[in-house]
């Protein structure tokens, strides 16, 4: 099984790489985005009751950029089952004499290493601009171990929409309550500056401590409350939405 | 020798109480070639799709390469090779890296891979094309890379769903040639067709499917049999010779109706065999001919007859 998982990660990340327009929404969207926040609303670290020992608004930011692009991951991944399902290599993989699970395995593997990548290339680029990781390396290796394992989850996510909808339009279709899920969290702003319902919401939403796990390693030194609750809040996402995802697996198999 | 293929009663039925499949039987031997010949939604693919587990059967059985499809699908997947309708192929990928996966995927050594998807791909042609994208194939090229992962692992039973819809006539002479040469190495073929020339070519024995239901089964030969036999058209240079012509035909068979007063036309059950001896009998009698021609019943003759619809009026109406 692990030769099969791995051939089909490896073609996985090949089409990826072969495929830029499925690349660009992951890194340049948060980048603008990034770039706009940090450039127009750089005084927001001045409100009164935002976290006075933040460096910079760039380093606060930075969490919101990598979890706004491994949510898009998510949906890429899902992009690119779907793709396979209406144009028949899903039927192909199926037919082969491989372990079922093995296709989902095989694109959560290459999603896992996309986000390993999606993590790198947003540190690196605040590093360019003057972001500082308060953490040092440990912090930056814990920001990316999060990531891995919630981009793995919103991989996840994508595959079992792509298995349960069969059409990559409709699953480019939840593109926008991806950025409404995101607005509604603490990643861009922290949860004592949020209005209601915003603030009550942000308190439940996994997001939330997502991206304050994130985040903590940034702005702070290695503290285990918030490392515990990010690590926690992207397992259960990735937890729950495996098991998603092959129950969707599961019930494409039943019908068929 | 247990038959490579054998379905009993199998049956599929979807939402909203449609019958693609109601109920057909089959049974085809080792090596031999199976044509599947009915026109569009008949009931081919899916009867295609039950038999390489990819679709599961809502009623009665069917086992391939002696495994059961519902119980043992597994076991039977390592036994088929399947090359569907649509060439399900990904166009990112090069054909030498589409024909290694396949091959890792079915569980050909690591060692080995590179060596057997370069066989393969010497085999149909490709071998100059291989290092190229998929997307830049013509669908001629995508259905022989389509062809040469199916056959990676060397299966004993393959499965070929209306290989050459879309193809240019070179193309599907290509692959007809393939499938002959692949039954000649032993392995046992399921082909779906519309096509009742690719029937003819290449099956040992046929089965017409039409609404779900196999209206006949039997070899081209026997089934064009049973709708009539061979028939001369002999068309006289005038019609002065016109009796003469009848009375010097009329002893190889019965002469048929014509409405044309220059034709006249008569059964040879011989068929081409009787051409010598009738031109021979029409000279004798002084009669001139401007043409003849041995009239065959065709599979579409067949197929009229079993469904009272000819099966290339509903290819042309499709």
């Amino acid at each position: 099984m692990s030769r099969t998982v791995l051939a089909l990660a490896r073609r996985a990340l090949r089409n990826v790489l072969r495929r830029p327009q499925f690349i660009a929404p992951l890194v340049v969207f948060p980048s603008l985005m990034l770039a706009a926040n940090v450039g127009g609303l750089s005084r927001t670290t001045s409100l009164p009751g935002f976290p006075s020992d933040v460096h910079g608004f760039l380093d606060f930011q930075l969490a919101a950029a990598i979890t706004q692009s491994l949510l898009l991951g998510g949906v890429s991944a899902g992009i690119a089952v779907a793709l396979e399902i209406e144009g028949g290599f899903f039927d192909r993989l199926l037919a082969a004499p491989i372990p079922r699970i093995a296709i989902v395995l095989g694109r959560l593997a290459a999603t896992t290493v996309i986000a390993l990548a999606q993590v790198v290339y947003f540190l690196g680029l605040g590093l360019v601009f003057g972001a500082h990781i308060k953490a040092g390396v440990p912090g930056a290796l814990l920001v990316a171990a999060i990531g891995a394992v919630a981009g793995t989850g919103f991989g996840a996510l994508g595959v079992m929409l792509a298995l349960r909808a069969k059409s990559a339009s409709t699953v480019q279709g939840i593109f926008p309550l991806v950025f409404v899920v995101l607005f509604v969290s603490s990643a861009f702003f922290p949860r004592q500056l949020l209005e209601s319902p915003a603030r009550q919401i942000a308190r439940y939403n996994p997001l939330s401590y997502l991206a304050d796990g994130m985040r903590d390693p940034i702005v702070h030194s290695l503290r285990a409350g918030p490392a515990l609750e990010g690590l926690a809040a992207a397992g259960g996402i990735a937890a729950v939405a495996i098991a998603f995802s092959v129950l969707a697996l599961r019930g494409r198999l039943g019908q068929t | 020798m247990a038959p490579a293929i054998q379905a009993v009663g199998l049956e599929r039925e979807f939402k909203g109480a449609v019958k693609a499949v109601a109920g057909i039987d089959i049974e085809v031997s080792a090596g031999e070639v199976y044509g599947f010949l009915g026109p569009n939604g008949a009931g081919k693919t899916t009867t295609v799709r039950m038999l390489v587990t990819l679709l599961r059967p809502t009623g009665g059985s069917a086992r391939v390469a002696g495994f059961d499809v519902a119980s043992q699908p597994a076991e039977v997947r390592r036994h088929i090779g399947v090359a569907l309708q649509e060439a399900a192929l990904d166009l990112l990928m090069t054909g030498r890296e589409l024909i290694e996966l396949q091959a890792t995927l079915h569980g050909i050594p690591p060692r080995r891979v590179a060596a057997r998807g370069q066989e393969l791909i010497e085999r149909v042609g490709l071998g100059d094309a291989q290092d190229r994208r998929v997307g830049t194939y013509s669908g001629g090229m995508r259905r022989r890379l389509d062809l040469a992962m199916a056959l990676i692992h060397s299966p004993s039973v393959l499965f070929l769903d209306e290989p050459t819809t879309g193809l240019d006539p070179v193309s599907r002479v290509t692959l007809w040639d393939e499938v002959r040469r692949l039954k000649a190495e032993g392995t046992t073929i399921f082909l779906t067709t519309q096509y009742l020339e690719e029937a003819d070519q290449l099956a040992d024995r046929l089965g017409i499917i039409n609404g779900g239901v196999l209206v006949a089964e039997g070899t081209p030969a026997a089934l064009k049999a049973e709708v009539g036999s061979p028939h001369l058209d002999v068309t006289l240079a005038g019609t002065d010779a016109l009796d003469a012509a009848r009375d010097a035909l009329g002893r190889f068979g019965a002469l048929r109706p014509t409405s044309d007063p220059c034709r006249v036309s008569v059964a040879v059950p011989d068929g081409a065999e009787a051409i010598a001896p009738v031109v021979r009998a029409l000279d004798e009698a002084g009669v001139l001919i401007a043409s003849l021609e041995v009239v065959e019943p065709t599979l579409d003759d067949v197929f009229l007859a079993k469904t009272g619809e000819r099966l290339e009026d509903e290819a042309a109406a499709a």
